[in-house]
């Protein structure tokens, strides 16, 4: 294990700059992404496939259920697979790396129990795979909209933000979720309940357009309904208007996950040794 | 010399709970968490009331009262038996566990090795787990990158390479994991009993690593029940008895206060003993006229008595024992069920005992290892592998011959006159 220097070991934590150890694994990252990705392929006799199937599957029987049956509206000028699809990118995104972040510290506890090294690469690290299968979907997103005519606008140039949004509140949810997993095994049968609520109070069937005014304010501390409603607005038309202010309320309670969850980790991650 | 680690009055509190079926201080469910925090309110409640404590959690000193220096360089061996908490100690002192008490002072680069392999992946190849076990224990990949074809030469693998280790055979498996950790080049290494695996001629050739490893002036704390690694290898040795430093000093010293340390052995083993179906309670060990001694001559019978308790009932009941040489190597074993049918047995506490003609031993050490099996469902109910017989003493036998005498035990051999031809 790389440590620079001195080492001081106390009962209340190990004197040590935390962003300066991480620093120092940084390789450690990369190899752990690198493995799950590598093992994901390697054991699926799809592979790839997967990556590709899930999202297109889930967004024809959505088309067809509450499109067509239900005929719920779209959004602006945009068909409403097309809506539905520009939902389904980072819902999908969110929801896995939500699950596996959360499920990794227990995956993993072999290593935990016999090595050292900054607990925290585990659950970020996740985040690798399930960003290659982000951009797996967005590729045939785009060959979607290609079939259908339909051309996004310059303001597809926000996306890697949103992503970027996405992708600090998944994590921010995946390491609460890590954290309470070690310590209490129940959360093991939340996480997937909680991905079933969160499917459908997220604007991903629907626009979040549908939702009475005076309630979006409240709607809009899921901050997936920020990262939804950026989404659409970067990917689908002219049209489409972006609430700035629900949308802030949205980052806001992104990040508060986010650094919450960084304090709680941090707070509970020397103890995962004695009781994963 | 600077001194490199310095451990002040380190302990660890394990807190048992005899709630959780056969979990012992494992994670909790959250519904516990729940019946714990409201069982926490009602003792708030009925405040005064000291003898509410629930009864079923029970606190364990893993260790207690720790402190030591080490300078630079030393190699500073662990010996003490399963639960006197040397697996511990290296977990705090490699910041896998926090310690309950104490403070610790490390200076300079940490590397600890408790486990072969760990994080090996089996779907990857030799190669790929080369790099990721490298980087799980510390290394940079240039510095991974730099050493690749020492390690693959030191492992006796290159023409596997590129074949999932999940095809490996178990030998290859350990020495490719042993040599990415030998390769590790760290100021302070920690070592927890990785050489009782492998064959004996890779042994001797990881231990000729560490010892070419201490030569560089690194400093080194190894555990082991391998007496004579531990004579080969340490300048220092700490014995560790219920979770406290015994002695510390001399190696040679330091064994024979180990194998000399007890008449009674207390074998009730710290991870939660309560769970089990039996459990080893103590041994003893009993001359011919049934007397408790602590050293014994060589042309004494030994009679060891074990006492273990049965919790629930078992019907192909057996018990068996092993007698390992010093080093680590099994020299025979011997099984009740070998010479009687498994019987049945029903739970209480019982005790057997075996004889054992010492003129067979060497004058070293020896350790005893007990199993209770259930014959029936293949399994172990409890064992112990590291219970050291008392020393054996010959006072006139050459020492000089002796120390010289070849093989890990003694059979009698007939020899003739010597005639002429």
């Amino acid at each position: 294990m790389i440590n620079t220097h001195k080492i001081i070991i106390t009962p209340e934590k190990s004197v040590l700059s935390f962003w300066l150890e991480l620093w120092g694994y940084r390789d450690l990252f990369y190899f752990l992404a690198w493995r799950d990705f590598k093992v994901r392929y390697k054991q699926t006799v799809l592979g790839v496939v997967w990556a590709v199937i899930r999202p297109l599957l889930t967004m024809l029987i959505l088309s067809v259920i509450f499109g067509h049956l239900a005929k719920l509206p779209s959004e602006g000028g945009a068909p409403y697979q097309i809506m539905v699809f520009s939902a389904m990118l980072p819902w999908y995104f969110f929801a896995s790396t939500m699950q596996d972040s959360s499920q990794s510290l227990v995956t993993n506890a072999n290593m935990i129990t016999k090595v050292y090294f900054p607990r925290l690469i585990i659950p970020i690290s996740t985040l690798f795979v399930t960003t290659v299968d982000f951009l797996i979907s967005l590729v045939i997103f785009f060959l979607m909209m290609a079939w259908l005519n339909f051309v996004p606008t310059l303001k597809i140039a926000w996306l890697p933000l949103f992503f970027l949004q996405a992708a600090l509140s998944s994590i921010g949810m995946g390491l609460w979720l890590a954290a309470l997993t070690v310590s209490y095994r129940d959360f093991r049968h939340v996480v997937p309940f909680l991905l079933q609520i969160g499917l459908y109070v997220s604007p991903v069937a629907f626009s979040s357009g549908i939702i009475p005014e005076q309630w979006r304010q409240l709607y809009a501390l899921n901050p997936l309904v920020g990262v939804i409603d950026g989404f659409r607005w970067c990917l689908l038309d002219e049209t489409v208007r972006l609430e700035w202010y629900n949308f802030d309320i949205s980052l806001a309670s992104g990040l508060l996950l986010l650094i919450s969850g960084l304090w709680f980790f941090q707070r509970v991650e020397r103890r995962f040794a004695d009781i994963i | 010399m600077p001194i490199v680690i310095r451990a002040e009055n380190i302990g660890k509190l394990y807190r048992i709970n005899h709630e959780t079926q056969g979990r012992g201080f494992h994670y909790k469910t959250l519904r516990e968490a729940i019946v714990d925090t409201g069982k926490a309110i009602g003792r708030g409640l009925r405040m005064g009331k000291q003898e509410e404590i629930d009864r079923s959690e029970e606190d364990f000193w893993a260790l207690q009262d720790i402190s030591f220096e080490i300078q630079q360089g030393d190699r500073v061996g662990i010996i003490g038996r399963n639960g006197a908490g040397k697996s511990t100690l290296l977990k705090i002192l490699s910041r896998i566990v926090p310690p309950t008490t104490g403070k610790v002072t490390i200076e300079g680069r940490v590397a600890s090795l408790l486990e072969v392999g760990t994080g090996f992946h089996p779907e990857l190849t030799g190669r790929e787990n080369i790099f990721l076990n490298g980087a799980i224990l510390g290394m940079r990949k240039q510095e991974i990158k730099r050493k690749f074809d020492e390690i693959v030469a030191f492992a006796e693998v290159e023409k596997f390479l590129d074949t999932p280790v999940k095809h490996y055979s178990s030998g290859m498996y350990v020495r490719l994991a042993f040599a990415v950790a030998a390769h590790l080049e760290p100021d302070i290494l920690f070592v927890d009993e990785v050489l009782a695996v492998g064959d004996a001629q890779f042994q001797k050739k990881c231990l000729g690593k560490m010892e070419d490893v201490s030569k560089e002036g690194r400093t080194i704390l190894f555990v082991s029940h391998n007496m004579q690694a531990i004579r080969q290898l340490c300048t220092r040795t700490f014995v560790l008895d219920k979770a406290k430093i015994a002695y510390s000093g001399n190696c040679s010293k330091a064994i024979s206060h180990y194998f000399g340390a007890d008449i009674k052995l207390d074998l009730m083993h710290i991870s939660a003993y309560k769970h089990k179906r039996a459990y080893l309670k103590y041994i003893e060990f009993l001359d011919e006229l049934g007397k408790t001694k602590q050293i014994f001559l060589q042309s004494d019978k030994i009679q060891v008595r074990i006492v273990f308790v049965i919790q629930e009932a078992v019907k192909e009941f057996s018990i068996a024992m092993a007698i390992l040489h010093g080093d680590g190597l099994a020299v025979f074993s011997e099984a009740l069920c070998d010479q009687v049918k498994p019987t049945s047995i029903q739970e209480g506490e019982y005790s057997i005992s075996f004889f054992l003609n010492l003129s067979y031993l060497k004058l070293e050490p020896y350790f005893l290892a007990v199993h209770l099996t259930d014959m029936m469902l293949g399994e172990s109910l409890d064992y112990n592998n590291s219970i050291p017989l008392p020393e054996i003493k010959n006072p006139s036998a050459d020492t000089f011959i002796e120390s010289r005498r070849w093989g890990v035990v003694r059979l009698p051999v007939k020899w003739s006159e010597i005639e002429a031809c």
